[in-house]
C-alpha cells in the first residue's frame, strides 16, 4: 500500500509543499491574516461621535452646551476662520451660525453631516422648548450574519480554495517541467493519470487544513457560525477544490516557465478577485455584467458557501451554482488532458 | 537477455533546420557497454532519447530489448526493464534521498529495496539527507541510483560524468563497473574520451548526426596507424619552425597536425621520430617551449577524423 505509486506522488505532493515556509504562510497564514484585518477595521460600530462646531457669537456656549448633550454629538465653539478650515476639511461635520433664523452651514453630499444636522436640529429645538408628540425607545440589535465579517469568511475561503488550487496544481506542475522532471517520470512505467491523481490527493489533504484553520478561526475571534450543516460545507468546498486543481492543471498545461504560468495565473485570477464577490457584494455591478459574473466559478462558489454559511441552505437548493463549479473543473480537466505536455 | 539489446536503423531527427540525426544504425550487444562520442551538438542525446522512446524519430526503427516503443502496455513492459539517466533532470530538492528513490522505487514491480539501491551508489550515508544540499557528485549519483532501482537489464547514461569532479566520475565509473559485473548492458553518451576508453567495450564517434567511426577503443585508435602522439611547441613561434613536408618526412611520424599553440606528430615509434625532432629543429636552430608525449587516444582519432578538437568543436 505504501509502495502504491499514487501513495508515493502525493506523499512527494505534500512534502515539497509542506517543506516550504512560504507556501504554509501563503495558503493558511494569509487568509487568517486578511480575515482579522478586514474584521477589525469593518466591525459595526456605527458612526461613532459627531463633532459640530458652533460660531463664536451671541448665545454660542449654551447653543454649544445643548449641543454636547445630544448623544452622539461633540460640540465646540470656534471662531469663523478656524470653523471654515474645520467644517471644510470634515473635521467638523456641521457649523452652526447663531442667530434668527439658526443657520446650518454642512456638506449635504456627506452622510455624517445630513445626519449630524438631524441630529443637532432636534437638540437645538429640544432645548428651545419643542416637546415630542409621541413616545419612542429604541431597540439595538447585532445580529451574528448580519456583520461585514459574516460575508467576508466564506468570500476568503472561496477566494482561498481558488489560489491554492491553482497555484498548489499549476506552479508545481511546470516546475516538474521546468526541472525535466516531468520528462524523467515519462521514462518510467509511471501511469500519467496516477501523476494527476496525485496532485488533487494532496490537495484534498491540505483542503481539510485551510478549510477548518479559516471557518476556526472566524467562529473563535467573531463567533461566525455555520447555520447550514458542516457537511454541506465540507461538499462545496471539495467540490470547489477539484474544480480550480482542475482549472490549475489547464493553465499549466502547456507552459514551459515559471513566469509564463504565472502570468497566466494571475490572468485567471484577477478578474475573479475583483468581480466574484469576496470582498463586497457583486451586486455593485451594472445589470449588464451580471450574467458574466455569475458564470465565474470563483462567484458561483461564494454564494455556494454563503447559502450554506449565513442563510443555511439545502445542498438541494443550490443546484445552479454547483452546476456552475462542476463544469469549470469538468471541463478544464478533460481539456487539460488533451494538450498536456508531458516533457 | 537476447543476444541484441538495441538495434536501431536510419534513425532521422530533424528540428525545425537543424537535422540532429541523419541516418543511425547502430547494434549494442547484450552485456556489452556501448559508448556514444561526441561533441556538444553532435546528436548524442537525440540518439539516446530516441532509443530510450522519449523522443519519435522522424525515419527509421528501433528495437529495444526485442521490442518496439509501440505505445501502451507494451511500453509500460519495457520500461520496467530499462534504467534511464537523463542528461538535465534536476530532482526535487526538498525531498530527501530516500524519499527520491522510494518515489522511483514505486513506479517498478521488481525492484531493488531502497537500502540495496543506495548501496550501489555508495549513498548510504546520505539517505536523510535533502537533495537540494548534495554535491553534484552526489546528485548524479542518486540520478544513477534512480535508474538502477528497476533493476534493469539495460542501463542508458546521458554524459553521466558532466561536470564532476575527477573523485567524483571515478566513483561512478565504479558504480558502472558493479552494474556490468552483474551482467548488465549500458549505453552511454559522453565527450570525454578517457572515460569511453576505460569504461566501454566498444564506442561509435558521432559528429553532425552520424557515426564517423565505429569499433573497440583500441581498434580505433589503432586505426591512426600509430601509437604514439608527440607535441611540441617552439619559443619564438612560427619564424623558424620546420615545415609539415619536413616533419613528416621524419622516420616513424605517420601524421602532422598543425595547430594553434602546438604541432601534434602521430608516429609509430617515439624513439626514432623524436631524436630526429630535436635533431632537425637544431639545425634549424629553434628553440623548444613544449615537448610531450602520450599514447594516442580516442581524442586524437577524432581529430583525426574531423580535423577538429572534441572540446571546442
Amino acid at each position: 500500500m505504501r509502495d502504491h505509486p499514487l501513495v508515493q506522488l502525493t506523499l512527494a505532493r505534500m512534502r515539497e509543499f509542506y517543506r516550504e515556509p512560504e507556501a504554509i504562510f501563503w495558503v493558511f497564514g494569509f487568509p487568517i491574516v486578511l480575515a482579522f484585518a478586514l474584521g477589525i477595521a469593518f466591525r459595526n460600530r456605527g458612526p461613532g461621535e459627531l463633532r459640530v462646531a458652533v460660531l463664536r457669537g451671541a448665545g454660542d456656549s449654551a447653543m454649544a452646551t445643548a449641543l454636547a448633550r445630544a448623544p452622539g454629538l461633540t460640540a465646540a465653539v470656534l471662531d469663523s476662520g478656524e470653523a471654515r478650515l474645520q467644517l471644510r476639511t470634515g473635521r467638523v461635520a456641521l457649523l452652526v451660525l447663531p442667530g434668527d433664523p439658526l443657520v446650518y452651514r454642512y456638506d449635504s453630499t456627506r452622510t455624517e453631516s445630513r445626519l449630524a444636522r438631524l441630529e443637532a436640529d432636534a437638540a437645538l429645538q429640544r432645548a428651545r422648548g419643542r416637546a415630542d408628540p409621541a413616545r419612542v425607545a429604541d431597540q439595538r440589535v447585532t445580529e451574528p450574519g448580519s456583520r461585514y465579517i459574516d460575508f467576508l469568511i466564506p468570500g476568503l475561503l472561496g477566494m482561498n480554495l481558488m489560489g491554492s488550487g491553482l497555484w498548489g496544481v499549476g506552479f508545481s506542475v511546470v516546475q516538474a517541467r521546468t526541472k525535466k522532471l516531468l520528462k524523467r517520470f515519462m521514462a518510467t512505467p509511471m501511469r500519467r493519470s496516477h501523476y494527476l491523481l496525485s496532485f488533487i490527493l494532496s490537495r484534498l489533504v491540505f483542503l481539510f487544513v485551510e478549510v477548518a484553520a479559516l471557518v476556526g478561526f472566524g467562529w473563535w475571534v467573531f463567533h461566525v457560525g455555520v447555520r447550514g450543516s458542516f457537511a454541506a460545507v465540507a461538499f462545496i468546498t471539495v467540490l470547489g477544490a477539484l474544480s480550480f486543481a482542475g482549472l490549475g492543471m489547464l493553465v499549466a498545461s502547456r507552459a514551459r516557465t515559471i513566469e509564463a504560468v504565472s502570468g497566466l495565473m494571475n490572468l485567471v485570477m484577477l478578474p475573479m478577485w475583483i468581480l466574484s464577490g469576496t470582498f463586497f457584494s457583486y451586486a455593485r455591478f451594472p445589470d449588464a455584467m451580471l450574467p458574466f459574473v455569475k458564470a465565474l466559478p470563483l462567484t458561483a462558489l461564494n454564494d455556494a458557501l454563503r447559502a450554506v454559511m449565513i442563510d443555511g441552505s439545502r445542498l438541494t437548493a443550490l443546484g445552479a451554482p454547483l452546476g456552475i463549479v462542476t463544469a469549470w473543473g469538468l471541463v478544464s480537466f478533460v481539456l487539460a488532458l488533451q494538450i498536456f505536455r508531458w516533457r | 537477455m537476447p543476444v541484441l539489446a538495441i538495434r536501431c536503423a536510419g534513425l532521422t531527427k530533424r528540428y525545425a533546420d537543424v537535422v540532429a540525426v541523419a541516418g543511425l544504425d547502430l547494434t549494442v550487444n547484450g552485456r556489452e557497454c556501448f559508448g556514444l562520442l561526441g561533441p556538444n551538438g553532435a546528436g548524442k542525446t537525440t540518439t539516446i532519447e530516441i532509443l530510450e522512446g522519449l523522443t519519435a524519430p522522424d525515419r527509421g526503427e528501433v528495437e529495444i530489448l526485442g521490442m518496439r516503443w509501440s505505445g501502451g502496455a507494451n511500453t509500460r513492459a519495457l520500461r520496467e526493464r530499462l534504467g534511464i539517466q537523463l542528461q538535465d533532470t534536476q530532482l526535487a530538492d526538498k525531498l530527501t534521498v530516500e524519499e527520491t528513490v522510494r518515489l522511483f522505487r514505486s513506479f517498478y514491480r521488481a525492484a531493488h529495496s531502497v537500502e540495496e539501491v543506495l548501496g550501489l551508489v555508495g549513498l548510504e550515508e546520505k539517505r536523510g539527507a535533502w537533495v537540494g544540499k548534495l554535491s553534484g557528485g552526489q546528485k548524479q549519483r542518486l540520478a544513477v541510483a534512480c535508474a538502477l532501482v528497476s533493476r534493469p537489464e539495460l542501463l542508458f547514461l546521458d554524459e553521466p560524468t558532466t561536470g564532476l569532479d575527477p573523485q567524483s566520475r571515478r566513483q561512478l565509473w565504479d558504480v558502472i563497473g558493479r552494474f556490468r559485473a552483474a551482467g548488465g548492458t549500458v549505453l552511454l553518451t559522453t565527450h570525454y574520451m578517457e572515460e569511453a576508453e576505460r569504461l566501454c567495450d566498444r564506442v561509435a564517434i558521432m559528429d553532425h548526426g552520424k557515426v564517423i567511426a565505429l569499433g573497440t577503443p583500441r581498434s580505433l585508435i589503432a586505426s591512426l596507424g600509430a601509437e604514439h602522439v608527440v607535441e611540441f611547441a617552439l619559443a619564438d613561434g612560427a619564424t623558424r619552425a620546420p615545415s609539415p613536408a619536413e616533419l613528416s618526412a621524419l622516420p616513424g611520424v605517420r601524421a602532422v597536425r598543425p595547430g594553434l599553440d602546438r604541432t601534434a606528430l602521430t608516429v609509430a615509434e617515439v624513439h626514432r621520430a623524436v631524436p630526429a625532432l630535436l635533431g632537425l629543429l637544431e639545425r634549424r636552430g629553434a628553440e623548444l617551449s613544449l615537448l610531450a608525449t602520450h599514447h594516442a587516444t580516442l581524442e586524437d582519432v577524432f581529430v583525426s577524423l574531423t580535423g577538429r578538437q572534441l572540446r571546442d568543436a
